[in-house]
C-alpha cells in the first residue's frame, strides 16, 4: 500500500490518492442527487401550476426576454466547454491552459449572472415582482395566476443564480490551487468534482430555460 | 487513582485537552460527542416545553397558559424534538462515532465536512433558538400553510431558515456516511459482513440525502411567501395550501424513518450482543431496512386522508402504507427469534432493547390502525395519533438510543456507569411511558382532539395519569443524565471489550485511539460470529476473559 512515498494531497485516513479520489467523486455525484431532489420540488410546483393554468403562464412567459435568455443559454453552454477544457489540461498537467480555462469559465459564468441581473431589472421597473405591486396589464385576466408564474420564476431562476455564484466562488479556489501547484497531473480531482457541480448548474439551466421562457412560442 | 490504571496510554480524548481541539477537531468520534452535548442539550429544551403541556393538561380548564401559549408549547416541543433531536440522535451521535469504527476505517470520508454537519446543525438550531426566546411559534411543527405564511403572528421566518439551515447538516451526515460506507471498508469487510447498524444507517443516509432536500425547499418556499409575499401555497393567487402539505409530507414521513431505522440498527447489535447469537435472517434484516427506506417514500399521502386527496389515491396510500408494515414486522419476529434459545443476559442495554420491541409493536400496530382509511378519519387529529407515534419515537427511538448509548458508553468514555442505578433507570423510564402515553391511546379513541388546551372534564382521569406518568418519565430520563456524567470521573475501567461482545469496535481499546485502530484491521468473519470469534480473540485480550 505504501510503497511509494505518500503524497502530499494524500489525507491521514486514506490508503491510497486513488481511493481518495473515488470518494470525493460519489461524494460529488451523491451531493448533485441531493441537488436533483431539490430544484425536483420546484420543478414538481411549476408542472402542477402550469397544468391549472396553462394561459396565463404562457401569458406570463411572454413578458420574458427570449433574446437575453437565448445569448445566457449559450454562454452557459459555451463555460461548459470551457469546463470540460479545464479538466482535460488539468488530466494532463497542463498548468498554464489550466489557468486560462478556469479564467474563462469564470468569466462566463460572470457574464451569465450580469445578463441575469439586467433581466431582473426589467421586470422590477415593468412591476412583475409578485406581491402587492404587482401588475400585469396587458392580459389583466391573468393577473393573479401570473403572479404564480413569477413567483416560480424569481425563486427557480435566483435559486440557481446562487448556484452560479458559489461556482464561481468554487472556481476562484480552483484557480488558487492551480496557481500554487497543488493540481498536479496526478491530484486534479478537485478540478474534476468541481466540474461536476458546474455541468450539474448548467444542466438546470437547460431545464429553466425552455420552461419558463419558451412556452407558447412554437405558435 | 488506581481505576485509571487500566484505561490505555493514548487514545481519543487526551489527543489534546484545550477548546480549540474539540471546535476545530476532525475526528469522527470528538465530533460525536460535540453532537451528543447538542442533541442532549435540545432533548432538555423540548422537554422542558412538554413539561408545561402536561401540567397544563392536568386539569380539564385552560388554568395555566392561554390559548396561544399553549399553541406554542406544542409547537416549540415539536421543533425541538423533531428537527434538533430525533432526526440527528442516533445517527450523528453514536453513527458519527461508531459507521468508522465498524467498519475498519480511520475516520469518515470527509473529515472537515462532517465538522462542518455540526456548525450548520448549531447555527441552525441558534436560529430556531432565537425564534423562540423572542416570542415563539405557533405554526405546528408542521408548518401549514395558510397559516404559516398569512396568518400567524409570531416567529415563523427564523424558525424555518432554523429548520432550513439545520437540513444541511442532515445531508451532509447522510452523504458521509453513504461515501465512507462503500469506499472506506476495510479488507475483507464484505457488504454481507457488516454490522447490521451499518445497514440501517445506510438506509438512512438514503433518505436524508433523498428526502431532506425537499423539506428544505418547502420550507424556503414557505420563508419567501411570507418574506417577500410571493405566492406558491396561496389560495388568492391561485396557490394550493394541499400541495404544501404533499411536499412537507414527501420528507416529514420518510424522516420518520430517519429517526426509527438507526434505532432498529441499535437493537439488532444489542439483540445479538446479549444473547450471544448471530441476528436471525441477517440478509432479511438488512434488506428490511433498504426496503422501510424506499417504501417509507411512497407513503406521505396518509397523512392528508382527511385532507381532501382522491379516495383513489387515499387507497394507494392507505395500501402502501400497510405494505411498510412487512419489513417492520420481519425485524421484529427475526429479533425475537434471535432471542429464542439465546443465552440472554439482563444488562441495562438489553432492558432497553427488550423494552423498544415492544413499544415498537404497540406503535406499529397502530400504525395499521391509522394507515386503514375508514379508521383514521375516525381518529385524526386526535391523541390516539400523539400516542402512536411517541410510541414510536419515544418508546422506539429514544429507548434504543438511550440503549446504544449505554452499550457503547464503555467505548466511548473507556468507562463504566453504576449498573444498578442503570436498570433502575431503564425500568422507571420503561413505566413512566407507558403511564404517559397509553391514556392517550383511549383519549384519542375516546375522541379528544389534539393541540387543546382545555378539554370536557370526563377526559381528566386518564389526563392526570399521563402527567404522573410524564413526571415518572422525566425522572426516568434524568438519573441517566447524573450517573453517566459520575461515571466519566469515577467510573471504573471498561477495558476493551466490557460485554464480550464482537465486532471491530471491541477489538480496540476503550476509548480508541485518534486513527481508531493501531493497525488496519483484516475481516475474516461474519458480523455477530459469536460461535467462533469469541473464543479465539478473547485470547489476545488476556485482561478481559
Amino acid at each position: 500500500m505504501s510503497e511509494l512515498i505518500q503524497h502530499p494531497a494524500l489525507a491521514h485516513h486514506f490508503d491510497s490518492l486513488e481511493q481518495q479520489k473515488e470518494a470525493s467523486t460519489l461524494g460529488m455525484w451523491v451531493f448533485l442527487v441531493t441537488e436533483v431532489l431539490f430544484f425536483g420540488g420546484l420543478f414538481a410546483t411549476y408542472l402542477i401550476y402550469r397544468n391549472w393554468y396553462p394561459d396565463a403562464f404562457a401569458a406570463a412567459s411572454h413578458e420574458l426576454d427570449v433574446t437575453l435568455g437565448t445569448i445566457n443559454t449559450v454562454v452557459l453552454i459555451t463555460s461548459s466547454l470551457t469546463m470540460a477544457l479545464a479538466v482535460h489540461a488539468a488530466q494532463l498537467g497542463q498548468r498554464r491552459l489550466l489557468l486560462i480555462f478556469l479564467v474563462a469559465t469564470m468569466t462566463l459564468g460572470a457574464v451569465f449572472l450580469g445578463i441575469k441581473s439586467v433581466e431582473y431589472y426589467h421586470k422590477f421597473a415593468e412591476h412583475l415582482i409578485p406581491g402587492p405591486g404587482f401588475q400585469f396589464e396587458k392580459e389583466p385576466v391573468h393577473v393573479r395566476h401570473a403572479q404564480l408564474f413569477f413567483s416560480l420564476y424569481f425563486v427557480m431562476t435566483g435559486l440557481h443564480a446562487l448556484h452560479m455564484v458559489i461556482g464561481i466562488g468554487i472556481m476562484l479556489v480552483m484557480w488558487w490551487w492551480s496557481w500554487r501547484g497543488t493540481i498536479t497531473a496526478e491530484y486534479y480531482s478537485p478540478i474534476e468534482i468541481s466540474g461536476l457541480y458546474w455541468h450539474f448548474v448548467d444542466i438546470v439551466w437547460i431545464f429553466l430555460f425552455p420552461l419558463l421562457y419558451l412556452i407558447g412560442r412554437h405558435a | 487513582m488506581a481505576s485509571t490504571a487500566l484505561l490505555p496510554r493514548r487514545h481519543y480524548l487526551n489527543d489534546g485537552y484545550g477548546v480549540k481541539s474539540w471546535l476545530l477537531t476532525r475526528d469522527h468520534k470528538r465530533i460525536g460527542l460535540l453532537y451528543l452535548a447538542g442533541v442532549t442539550f435540545f432533548f432538555f429544551v423540548g422537554g422542558a416545553f412538554a413539561v408545561l403541556i402536561r401540567l397544563e393538561l392536568t386539569t380539564p380548564v385552560g388554568d395555566l397558559v392561554t390559548d396561544e401559549t399553549y399553541n406554542k408549547l406544542f409547537t416549540m416541543h415539536g421543533v425541538m424534538m423533531v428537527f434538533f433531536f430525533l432526526i440527528p440522535a442516533i445517527p450523528s451521535v453514536l453513527g458519527n462515532f461508531l459507521v468508522p469504527i465498524m467498519i475498519g476505517a480511520k475516520d469518515l470520508a470527509f473529515p472537515k465536512l462532517n465538522l462542518a454537519s455540526w456548525y450548520i446543525y448549531m447555527i441552525g438550531a441558534l436560529f430556531t433558538m432565537y425564534a423562540i426566546v423572542t416570542g415563539g411559534l405557533d405554526t405546528g411543527w408542521t408548518f401549514y400553510t395558510p397559516f404559516s405564511t398569512v396568518s400567524s403572528t409570531s416567529n415563523v421566518i427564523p424558525a424555518a431558515l432554523g429548520i432550513f439551515i439545520t437540513g444541511f447538516s442532515s445531508i451532509l451526515t447522510g452523504l458521509n456516511f453513504i461515501v465512507t460506507i462503500h469506499r472506506m471498508r476495510a479488507p475483507g469487510m464484505t457488504w454481507f459482513r457488516l454490522p447490521l447498524f451499518i445497514w440501517s444507517h445506510y438506509a438512512t443516509s438514503l433518505i436524508m440525502v433523498l428526502g431532506t432536500p425537499v423539506i428544505a425547499i418547502t420550507i424556503l418556499l414557505v420563508a419567501a411567501e411570507r418574506l417577500f409575499h410571493f405566492g406558491f401555497f396561496d389560495p388568492a393567487v391561485g396557490g394550493d395550501p394541499v400541495l404544501f402539505q404533499h411536499l412537507f409530507w414527501f420528507y416529514s414521513h420518510p424522516a420518520v424513518y430517519i429517526m426509527i431505522l438507526p434505532a432498529m440498527g441499535v437493537i439488532s447489535e444489542l439483540v445479538a450482543a446479549f444473547c450471544r447469537k448471530p441476528v436471525f435472517g441477517y440478509s432479511f434484516v438488512a434488506f428490511a431496512s433498504l426496503a422501510i427506506a424506499v417504501l417509507g417514500f411512497l407513503v406521505w399521502g396518509h397523512h392528508m386522508f382527511v385532507a381532501g386527496q382522491s379516495v383513489y389515491a387515499a387507497l394507494i396510500f392507505s395500501i402502501l402504507s400497510f405494505l411498510v408494515a412487512i419489513p417492520s414486522a420481519v425485524k421484529v419476529f427475526n429479533w425475537t427469534a434471535t432471542m429464542y434459545k439465546g443465552s440472554v443476559s439482563w444488562e441495562t442495554p438489553m432492558l432497553y432493547a427488550i423494552g423498544f420491541i415492544g413499544l415498537f409493536t404497540i406503535g406499529g400496530l397502530t400504525g395499521l390502525f391509522l394507515a386503514s382509511v375508514g379508521l383514521d378519519v375516525h381518529v385524526t387529529d386526535t391523541y390516539f395519533i400523539i400516542a402512536h407515534f411517541h410510541y414510536i419515537m419515544v418508546g422506539g427511538t429514544i429507548m434504543a438510543y438511550l440503549g446504544g448509548l449505554h452499550y457503547w458508553w464503555p467505548k466511548i468514555s473507556g468507562r463504566l456507569y453504576n449498573e444498578w442505578l442503570a436498570k433502575f433507570s431503564a425500568l422507571v423510564i420503561f413505566l413512566g411511558f407507558n403511564l404517559t402515553f397509553f391514556p392517550q391511546f383511549i383519549l384519542g379513541y375516546l375522541g379528544m382532539p389534539r393541540r387543546y388546551h382545555a378539554y370536557p372534564p370526563e377526559f381528566q382521569v386518564l389526563n392526570v395519569l399521563s402527567s404522573a406518568g410524564a413526571s415518572i418519565l422525566g425522572v426516568g430520563y434524568l438519573i441517566p443524565m447524573a450517573y453517566l456524567m459520575w461515571s466519566l470521573r469515577y467510573g471504573r475501567a471498561a477495558g476493551p471489550n466490557p460485554w464480550g461482545a464482537v465486532g471491530l469496535e471491541w477489538t480496540t481499546t476503550s476509548p480508541p485511539p485518534t486513527e481508531n485502530f493501531t493497525e488496519t484491521p483484516e475481516v475474516t468473519w461474519d458480523a455477530y460470529d459469536y460461535q467462533s470469534t469469541v473464543d479465539s480473540r478473547q485470547s489476545t485480550f488476556p485482561a478481559e476473559s
